[in-house]
């Protein structure tokens, strides 16, 4: 769309922007001024950089961001693929696609403290219907004792999370991809996969990037979920990063580290949701010129 | 855009629907059959949460049973009755409610901005916007807790509505801005012409073109401040505490009741269940953001 020069647009930004700056702004403010200085009761020193080479420094905070990244791409490996394949298997009009909408879209509405409640009393070894199945069948299944059950646990609790997500973004894709499509594939006799690889894929583009990027935003900030399921456990296996901040803003009162750390953390993901808004971007213009709309 | 080809090809469209019909029907049964799976994978933990809260304490740890033996209505009783625990829905959804509003309200104008003009900086502004709707809500804890108690909001619906606004109103700004850029200009110029002025023109004629687009919205805006809890429950203490905050209180010290914890945890999902069934055929589109 061919947008109008107008300086006077602002005015209608204006009050969202205020609203905006009042809880963005000044709160990162009182981050950023957290982490230079060294609070102790009502006197604080300046340290500069001191809080944020400590961090940088900490082992145990580079444990918990390397967990974060493979857990962010072990999610993203596998909704992505799954996402695409559910939206194909769904059907496109009529009630059942109504009811299936619905009915996949239900975990996306659960509170995500209620989610992490949802799986506790499904995989609890006494009363969880997974549990006690995995016991019936012969398999030691403990999230509170083997890290590989709670990593495993925990991944699948967020493939059941957000799946749905990536499925329904997929779905909107190709709904809208015109039959016109899919009349000239069969006049050519184009396989199954060719129909996928090369008309709907390529249509999908757009909703991925969107996809991808709600995606490694929400699981990068994940907290509910393994809060309440694992408690970061057994020992810090499953503790990422929003947990580990929680507990050292709050439970040790750390300000000047925990402020650091904060201020690291939103850099990451700043940098990483960038290029995904520049590819975005590009889509955008792509689109723009192609086809006028 | 699709009815217009559907129109001029209707009679090939026929035929090949037939084709498709009488062709592969094994791989019709067999995307049936993993799209069944995937639905008893997602509604399996659901639907034990569900029987769980119909069954009695005793029941549960006493011996494992696929279904309530003994229907009992006692937890869902207790919930409704007992004010400390009803009220934690209450104050959810005030907070929802009001944070739908605010956003809703100063989001249209901005994304109309966004979407119709050029001006100094927009670019950098919307990515700043984005940049809220990433930013962890752990990093603001801190911070909000103290703005918050020193300009005496803390424990208010208010509050925990504002600290919303943080990643709603970007949410609501992109996704509007998708579904506005989808009206043609043309009809803000005829508008104009017909000599509508601005707020009357996007009053009376451009919020009523949009309306799925807005549904679709608040739907959202409900949803991420329905399911946000670190933030609601750092921001309030008793009178408007969330209900998420208030199941905590299951655990007490005989062990967890499970049958009222499982109880809560099935009225928080029935809210969304209502909602999504009134945005249910513009839902897919809202999740692109408006934009396919």
């Amino acid at each position: 769309m061919n947008k109008v020069e107008n300086n006077k647009a602002w005015f209608l930004v204006l009050p969202m922007l205020l609203l905006v700056a009042f809880s963005a702004i000044i709160p990162l403010m009182t981050v950023v001024n957290y982490s230079v200085q060294d609070i102790l009761g009502s006197s604080a020193y300046f340290v500069g950089t001191e809080w944020f080479k400590d961090i940088l420094n900490d082992s145990q905070l580079q444990q918990a961001l390397i967990r974060q990244f493979i857990f962010s791409f072990t999610i993203l490996a596998i909704e992505v693929p799954l996402g695409i394949g559910v939206a194909l298997m769904m059907p496109k009009k009529g009630w059942r696609a109504s009811l299936i909408l619905i009915l996949v879209t239900l975990p996306l509405l659960v509170p995500w403290n209620v989610v992490g409640t949802i799986w506790l009393i499904f995989t609890r070894t006494d009363i969880g219907l997974a549990g006690v199945g995995l016991r019936e069948l012969g398999y030691a299944y403990n999230i509170t004792r083997n890290d590989g059950d709670a990593w495993v646990t925990i991944v699948l609790m967020d493939v059941w999370h957000w799946t749905p997500l990536v499925a329904l973004l997929c779905y909107s894709g190709l709904q809208a991809i015109p039959q016109a499509y899919y009349q000239a594939a069969r006049i050519d006799r184009a396989s199954r996969w060719a129909i996928f690889r090369y008309i709907q894929l390529p249509k999908l583009s757009n909703v991925l990037v969107i996809g991808v990027l709600l995606r490694f935003m929400h699981s990068f900030m994940i907290y509910a979920e393994p809060f309440v399921l694992t408690g970061g456990g057994p020992g810090s296996s499953t503790t990422f990063l929003s947990q580990t901040l929680t507990t050292m803003a709050i439970g040790q009162q750390d300000l000047g580290p925990s402020a650091a750390f904060s201020i690291i953390y939103f850099l990451i993901i700043l940098a990483v949701c960038y290029c995904f808004y520049v590819a975005i971007l590009n889509m955008g213009r792509d689109k723009n010129t192609s086809q006028p709309r | 855009m699709t009815t217009s080809n559907h129109y001029s090809t209707s009679q090939t469209t026929t035929f090949v629907k037939r084709k498709l019909r009488n062709n592969p029907s094994a791989q019709r049964w067999r995307q049936r059959f993993f799209l069944g799976l995937f639905l008893i994978f997602l509604l399996l933990p659901i639907y034990w949460l569900v029987s769980m809260s119909f069954k009695t304490n005793t029941e549960i740890l006493s011996g494992f049973s696929l279904f309530p033996k003994s229907l009992t209505f006692d937890s869902y009783i207790e919930i409704l009755t007992d004010p400390s625990w009803y009220m934690g829905y209450v104050n959810s959804l005030l907070y929802v409610v009001t944070n739908m509003l605010i956003s809703i309200l100063v989001a249209l104008p901005a994304a109309y901005a966004f979407s119709r003009y050029r001006f100094i900086g927009d670019k950098h502004l919307f990515f700043w916007l984005l940049t809220n709707l990433m930013a962890p809500p752990a990093v603001f804890l801190l911070p909000y807790f103290q703005l918050y108690y020193s300009v005496g909001l803390f424990d208010t619906h208010i509050a925990v509505a504002l600290a919303h606004c943080l990643f709603n109103i970007p949410l609501a700004v992109w996704i509007l801005e998708g579904f506005m850029s989808g009206v043609p200009k043309e009809v803000d110029e005829t508008a104009y012409i017909d000599g509508y002025s601005f707020p009357r023109f996007f009053v009376r004629v451009f919020i009523p073109m949009i309306r799925s687009g807005i549904g679709v919205t608040l739907f959202f805006l409900f949803m991420f401040s329905w399911v946000e809890l670190l933030l609601a429950r750092t921001l309030t203490a008793t009178d408007a505490q969330p209900i998420g905050a208030i199941m905590t209180r299951t655990r007490g010290a005989s062990g967890i009741d499970w049958s009222l914890l499982a109880a809560a945890g099935t009225l928080t999902i029935l809210p969304g269940v209502m909602v999504v069934y009134f945005v249910r055929n513009y839902i897919a589109k809202g999740f692109a953001l408006g934009r396919t």
